[in-house]
């Protein structure tokens, strides 16, 4: 499965999906990245005259690329009527990311079983300098009908 | 049953998991993980990962939907230990 297939079945969208492209993935890692667009909605008030990317939505890309794509792959086409839903999260920020940046998400399974899914993700900036690190899980859950 | 030390082990891998409004001692051989304990399906994984390392046994997806109490948890390790 390709970068493109992947992402058409992310069940986002815009304003809400922060994944670009899949550089690379394994049953054991992925490498995705998603650049923040100076126009993003949330920039006009996280802070008032200081635009900077909250750190709820570094950990929602982290876990678009590092869980939900993931998952996509490993699961395939099996896939098709579950979701992902984020159980839990322990993240350690290291850098501030300025609106119009590009970062890169490089993701590692710790394990997938009983469609509960963990990785250890890192965010990384366009000087590959550390943005955020930490463990991130997500269950599967199925999509009911209608 | 509530004194065998099975019981007591299981008591301690369950009791990280419990949410902040549950006691151990509200915990009983008949406490329904989800409905009663209000423990959610992700820690559940957690526990039945938990309980593999020590008991050093593998539980299957068809096992998971079977144990869904402190009891059922119990007898399945029990099956499990004995076809070891």
């Amino acid at each position: 499965m390709n970068s493109k297939s992947i992402i058409e079945r992310l069940p986002y969208d815009k304003p809400f999906l922060f994944v670009d492209e899949i550089h690379e993935v394994s049953e054991e890692r992925i490498h995705g990245s998603f650049t923040f667009r100076e126009d993003l909605d949330f920039y006009h008030g996280h802070f008032k005259e200081l635009p900077v990317t909250p750190g709820v939505i570094l950990i929602e890309c982290c876990a678009q690329i590092g869980l939900v794509c993931l998952a996509i792959f490993i699961m395939e086409d099996s896939i098709s009527n579950t979701t992902m839903a984020l159980s839990s999260s322990e993240m350690e920020f290291y850098q501030a990311v300025k609106p119009g940046e590009r970062v890169e998400v490089v993701s590692r399974k710790l394990y997938f079983r009983f469609g509960k899914l963990k990785c250890e993700v890192k965010m990384y900036n366009a000087d590959k300098n550390l943005v955020c690190k930490g463990q991130i899980a997500g269950m599967l859950k199925p999509v009911s009908d209608g | 049953m509530e004194n065998s030390p099975r019981y007591d082990d299981l008591l301690k891998i369950i009791q990280p998991y419990l949410p902040e409004d549950i006691t151990p001692n509200q915990v009983g051989p008949k406490s329904h993980f989800v409905e009663e304990l209000n423990i959610n399906s992700a820690h559940l994984v957690d526990i039945v990962l938990d309980v593999e390392d020590k008991y050093d046994i593998v539980l299957e997806n068809e096992d998971m939907d079977q144990m869904q109490t402190v009891d059922q948890a119990i007898e399945l390790i029990q099956k499990k230990l004995a076809a070891k």
